[in-house]
């Protein structure tokens, strides 16, 4: 399948207020590619430059050096701004501070304004986002007035009625409770499936991040695994070094092993380890 | 105790008010107070209170929220009735020591009573019957002939909207903070007024931090949707103008008329 995001070799530093280098790589020779379709979990603690990986997807962010190409276009070419932005959507950590207009059906809008929408098109790419992240019924609500995980799906409604071919999101759970939390990862599960959008998801949640394709964990500024989250998560012991966890189940079915019976950290998901909990008591 | 300020309330309905296009009732509102000030005599307020009393009826507010609305405003009229009251010159009505009530201090009294309170329940009634989104739109088409001298109307309005958007999230934000501060031993509700002043600091720096690490948040995300200023935007709601609005429209001007009538007649 086709790349859509094509990192290569990059490096990146922050500079200081005064504009000066700070010599430190937050990211350090990332090599990374993401394919249409795909749902991408990028895990890594606090500071491990998941974030601003996140930022150079969409040229929030231009890389110290190296390449990044979304959908063929490099985004340090400031002509590609607009396009790079049409085709990939963020999503931010602060359903708060992402909400601009009074009320819902407005701020969904607001993109659609941006990019001069007709009048008739954008009330119909409006309703059709609402409806797609279950928040219809609110559409004429103040934003204030929501939950946080009601916020936030309005949030995505901004990004999917822009029709995004592909959307980054930026720990967007992390400040919800665990309701908001299972709305918006069934929202993020149901655009990827039924809508074909490909999801980069940044998070720090192994439980969400089990549930994508493909897990990406960064750890330093560098790409520490890259695979199937069956294959990243059954390395427990290196993921333990760098200070992840793995997916509750996971260290059950390790803990298990380590004991030396038959389990194996392949196992992710808690249908499989029941099931294999169920044979050995059998 | 935050949560009371309701500045710029709207009252979702569907009078004819509300559906009247928000650039009338801002020039409406302003033929208004044209009307409450032209007039120098008590009879010459009485069409401009007419039209204010027509106006609270079809938007089907209640009466009560009139008077709410009036609230704030006691103390000024109270503060400025008194210096009325006691310090205009004319015909000595009587007197207690160096005390003296003239009439025309008590008519200038109630005319200035009359204005102040029609002024603020008629100016109330824009913002109860109108969103504030259509309101922030209605100022941008307005003031739109400012564009060609490099007035910035598009930004001046989304700031507006975007300061009516952050009010409830802020005061949400200092309520919080408030009690951060009073789990901590701050004491905000005793002392004079310059110690009560001095315990706004801890408040007000933590409050203006986090405001402003929201604005360079939001401008991030507003960036992301593509938001690149005034130029080629659209509309979800366009602002339409009906034969109703121009009803309306020449209406208030007959009122306004009336009132200048009045007042040269007399």
């Amino acid at each position: 399948m086709e790349n859509i995001i094509e990192i290569k070799n990059v490096n990146f530093r922050y500079q200081n207020a005064d504009e000066e280098d700070t010599g430190v790589n937050v990211l350090e020779r990332i090599n990374l590619n993401i394919k249409k379709g795909e749902f991408v979990a990028v895990l890594g603690h606090n500071g491990s430059g998941k974030s601003t990986l996140a930022k150079l997807c969409n040229a929030i962010l231009l890389p110290s050096s190296g390449v990044v190409l979304s959908y063929g276009m490099d985004t340090s070419n400031e002509q590609n701004l607009f396009d790079i932005r049409k085709k990939i959507g963020m999503v931010f950590q602060n359903p708060d501070n992402q909400l601009v207009a009074t009320v819902v059906e407005e701020d969904v809008a607001f993109g659609l304004e941006n990019i001069g929408v007709p009048g008739e098109e954008m009330r119909k790419r409006v309703d059709d986002a609402l409806k797609a992240v279950d928040m219809y019924e609110y559409r004429e609500h103040a934003p204030h007035k929501l939950s946080g995980g009601q916020k936030q799906r309005v949030a995505i409604a901004g990004i999917i009625a822009m029709k995004p071919e592909c959307i980054v999101l930026d720990e967007p759970t992390a400040m919800l409770d665990p309701r908001g939390r299972t709305e918006v990862m069934n929202t993020i599960r149901m655009l990827n499936r039924d809508f074909g959008i490909t999801i980069v998801l940044i998070t720090h949640y192994m439980e969400e991040a089990a549930e994508a394709d493909r897990i990406v964990v960064i750890d330093d500024g560098t790409v520490m695994l890259d695979g199937k989250p069956e294959s990243v998560f059954s390395k427990v012991s290196l993921l333990k070094s760098v200070g992840l966890d793995v997916p509750q189940v996971t260290e059950l079915m390790f803990r298990l092993k380590e004991q030396g019976l038959p389990a194996h950290t392949h196992i992710i998901t808690e249908e499989a380890a029941f099931d294999l909990l169920y044979k050995l008591l059998k | 105790m935050l949560k009371d300020i309701t500045i710029g309330q709207f009252f979702p309905g569907d009078s004819i008010l509300h559906r009247m296009d928000a650039r009338f009732k801002i020039i409406i509102t302003a033929l208004f107070i044209a009307m409450l000030f032209s007039a120098d005599t008590i009879i010459g307020l009485i069409p401009g209170i007419v039209f204010m009393a027509v106006c609270y009826a079809l938007s089907k507010i209640p009466f009560r929220l009139m008077l709410k609305s009036l609230k704030p405003i006691i103390p000024i009229i109270l503060f400025t009735s008194v210096l009325n009251l006691f310090f205009l010159d004319g015909v000595v009505l009587f007197r207690i020591g160096f005390v003296k009530i003239t009439y025309y201090g008590i008519e200038f009294t109630v005319i200035m009573i009359l204005r102040i309170a029609a002024l603020i329940a008629g100016s109330s009634l824009l913002t109860y019957t109108s969103s504030p989104i259509s309101l922030t739109d209605a100022v941008e088409s307005l003031l739109s002939p400012l564009k060609k001298l490099r007035f910035p109307v598009h930004e001046l309005s989304m700031m507006m909207s975007i300061a009516l958007r952050f009010i409830p999230t802020l005061i949400e934000e200092t309520d919080k903070i408030m009690s951060a501060q009073k789990a901590r031993g701050a004491d905000m509700e005793s002392g004079g007024l310059l110690h009560r002043a001095k315990a706004l600091v801890p408040i007000l720096i933590p409050l203006f931090v986090s405001a402003f690490s929201r604005a360079m948040e939001l401008a991030l995300a507003m960036e992301c949707r593509c938001y690149q200023g005034g130029e080629g935007r659209t509309r979800l709601k366009e602002l339409h103008s009906k034969g109703a609005d121009y009803l309306g429209l020449t209406i208030a001007m007959l009122f306004l008329d009336a009132t200048v009538l009045v007042d040269l007649l007399l």
